[in-house]
């Protein structure tokens, strides 16, 4: 083999090893940011407890878009997503719930997202201290609009397309 | 109450616009194929002086193996995580080549015909990687939801310990390797237990500590500020750690007894979300070792053999070291292996890699170093680094407690694991004799590492799935009826005043 072969095939190598590292985190990358069609990628800080920046025309501003995500945007969770399917999503301190939250103004089981007709509603569960959904408490199943901050505890969930 | 909802879906059920990624997997998969097929190339071209026809053999039979793999994930865990099965088939696929790369060295330097493709400790590699390969599958198709996992934690506890202690109990011909007893040897065929007690021992700590967490998180003890949880609440986990650490000591292995201890520190952590328990496992650790330090100098008996090591650790150059059998010798010229290599290495197949004892075990590294540089070896780290990451980042993302333990105590074991022996090897931390995850020959590493990998993959699918797969939703699975008992069934306790 002559010289300038090896030498070709020896840094092509090392080149071709660190493409192939380049190209796993660009899966990463793409994988992360999947399914973000929202423009703040970032969920809001901690602490500032979803809330609502006053221009955004609240209940009716995005419907007709079917709601695929729910994100955590407030609490110790935030930034947590969670796709959606059909099925009935639980939020609690139960173990069993769907989205476990850990807020010690949470109950065990306290609220529970619905898909009817294309529609996800909001029930509280009964729990101690109450579902918010903006600023109104939920007594009943409430229909949650795209982007509206549900809010439990020191939790904000919102939906997202 | 309205608890979670059934939805036996049997099968995993695809929801469309859901990205899978499979197919990302498989394109990075045939890179990494090709990758190692260059590598098989480059060694041949600089080796033999040509490239044999038979080159690509390796890369293609390892293919095969890795596609199966794919195709039992594609089946049975679709949203798994897209970068775990390429980026360790790379890290594999290069092992392989490298001890291939070895045996054909030995050969030619013995005036013998080039090895075939299966002859050697590169085709027993090549056997290992097919058996580790069908045993995560296994693992893929049996546990079809991690929590199922949980049902068996107490058994997997106590399958851990004993896989642990066999070794020790066993008589020394049989299981001692280079003073370490840590093996069970029949004839030519040889596993070492630990590698595998490391998966058993992660789902039983987490499992015990899911069940405890509020307990030992609220009901605790101030003492200097720290909090200190009571002692009836913490007794089976320190029993266990203890038990296997005493073991430990009977088999003269410092780094896995390192490597058990991080994971239960960290387990711990991650369950209680307390940074004392940092900083009481460091400032212990690191007392020990500096007791066993001095115990070694004075005392010695079975701390000699620590005393011995912290001196070659800290003068490797010194004559005396140099000299001594068991000294410093591997250490140093792995170093200088990893010298001459320099940045860009003297490209596959062009160092001399048989200067370093063990260099297809432990010092893999060092013989990879020597020939590919710090270039190529900072792209096998980052490497391993992101498939730390991932299985981290499926920790954080699945929904329910115990999979976050598993998954976050697996891959910081993994992670450690690289820590101790690449720290040894490069002279940062004393040297112990640990494996190099996927890279280094030998059977038991390589498949229970495998199982540790396809156990992530399997906690990264329910936790990039469709709610009903990762969160509290029962799903029957393929196996029996009845649905998985989850931790719910057995409440937490609750801390009564």
């Amino acid at each position: 083999m002559p010289e300038f072969v090896l030498t070709v095939a020896r840094f092509g190598f090392l080149i071709l090893l660190w493409i192939f590292v380049f190209t796993v985190v660009g899966v990463i990358r793409r994988d992360l940011f999947a399914g973000v069609r929202s423009k703040s990628i970032v969920a809001s800080p901690r602490g500032v407890g979803g809330a609502v920046p006053a221009d955004r025309p609240a209940a009716k501003a995005k419907r007709g878009k079917a709601a695929r995500q729910l994100v955590v945007t407030a609490g110790q969770l935030a930034g947590t997503r969670i796709t959606l399917g059909e099925i009935p999503i639980t939020i609690g301190r139960a173990e069993d719930s769907t989205l476990v939250i850990t807020d010690d103004f949470a109950s065990a089981r306290h609220a529970r997202l619905v898909l009817r007709d294309g529609q996800w509603f909001v029930e509280d569960l009964g729990s101690t201290n109450g579902t918010y959904l903006d600023r109104g408490k939920v007594s009943g199943p409430t229909p949650v609009p795209l982007g509206v901050p549900i809010r439990i505890g020191r939790t904000s969930l919102e939906l997202r397309p | 109450m309205p608890a979670s909802s059934p939805a036996s879906t049997g099968e995993m059920a695809r929801i469309p616009g859901m990205k899978t990624q499979r197919n990302a997997e498989l394109g990075l998969l045939a890179f990494a194929m090709i990758l190692v097929a260059a590598y098989g190339a480059t060694v041949e071209a600089s080796r033999i002086g040509e490239i044999t026809p038979t080159f690509w053999v390796p890369a293609a039979l390892l293919s095969i193996l890795f596609l199966g793999l794919h195709f039992v994930v594609r089946y049975t865990a679709p949203y798994a995580d897209p970068v775990l099965i390429p980026a360790v088939a790379l890290i594999n696929g290069l092992g392989v080549g490298f001890l291939r790369r070895l045996d054909i060295g030995d050969a030619l330097s013995d005036k013998q015909p080039v090895p075939s493709v299966f002859a050697g400790i590169g085709g027993r590699q090549l056997v290992w990687t097919l058996i580790a390969l069908i045993l995560a599958a296994i693992l893929l198709l049996v546990v079809r939801d991690h929590k199922i996992v949980s049902r068996y934690a107490y058994t997997l506890g106590l399958t851990g310990i004993v896989l642990v202690m066999i070794p020790a109990v066993l008589p020394a011909s049989i299981s001692e390797v280079n003073g370490a007893k840590l093996w069970i040897r029949l004839g030519a065929f040889s596993i070492q237990p630990g590698e595998f007690a490391k998966i058993a021992l992660v789902s039983f700590f987490a499992y015990y500590l899911v069940r405890k967490r509020e307990v030992l998180s609220l009901a605790s003890r101030r003492v200097l500020g720290i909090d200190f949880p009571r002692g009836r609440d913490l007794g089976p986990v320190v029993t266990v750690w203890l038990l296997s650490l005493l073991v430990l000591v009977f088999e003269k292995d410092l780094g896995t007894a390192l490597l058990y201890f991080g994971l239960f520190v960290v387990t711990l952590y991650v369950a209680t979300e307390r940074a004392s328990w940092l900083i009481i496992g460091l400032l212990l650790f690191f007392g020990g070792v500096y007791v066993a330090y001095l115990l070694g100098a004075s005392v010695g008996g079975p701390f000699a053999n620590f005393y011995d090591r912290a001196q070659v650790w800290l003068n490797p150059f010194d004559n005396e070291n140099y000299e001594r059998l068991g000294g410093s010798y591997q250490l140093v010229q792995g170093l200088l292996s990893l010298g001459t290599g320099g940045l860009f290495g003297s490209g596959p197949g062009g160092g001399s890699p048989r200067f370093v004892p063990e260099v297809q075990n432990d010092f893999i590294f060092a013989g990879m170093g020597e020939e590919i540089g710090l270039f190529g070896l900072s792209a096998l780290l980052v490497l391993y680094l992101l498939i730390v990451e991932r299985g981290l980042r499926s920790a954080l993302a699945v929904r329910d407690s115990f999979g976050k333990l598993v998954a976050g105590g697996l891959s910081f074991t993994l992670g450690l694991q690289i820590f101790v022996i690449l720290g040894g090897i490069t002279g940062l931390i004393p040297l112990t004799g640990q494996t190099t995850p996927f890279l280094s020959s030998g059977g038991s590493s390589l498949m229970a590492n495998w199982l540790l990998i396809a156990m992530l993959l399997r906690i990264s699918n329910a936790a990039r799935g469709p709610a009903a797969s990762g969160g509290g939703t029962d799903r029957a699975g393929g196996g029996p009826k009845k649905a998985p008992v989850q931790l719910h069934g057995a409440m937490t306790e609750v801390i009564k005043p």
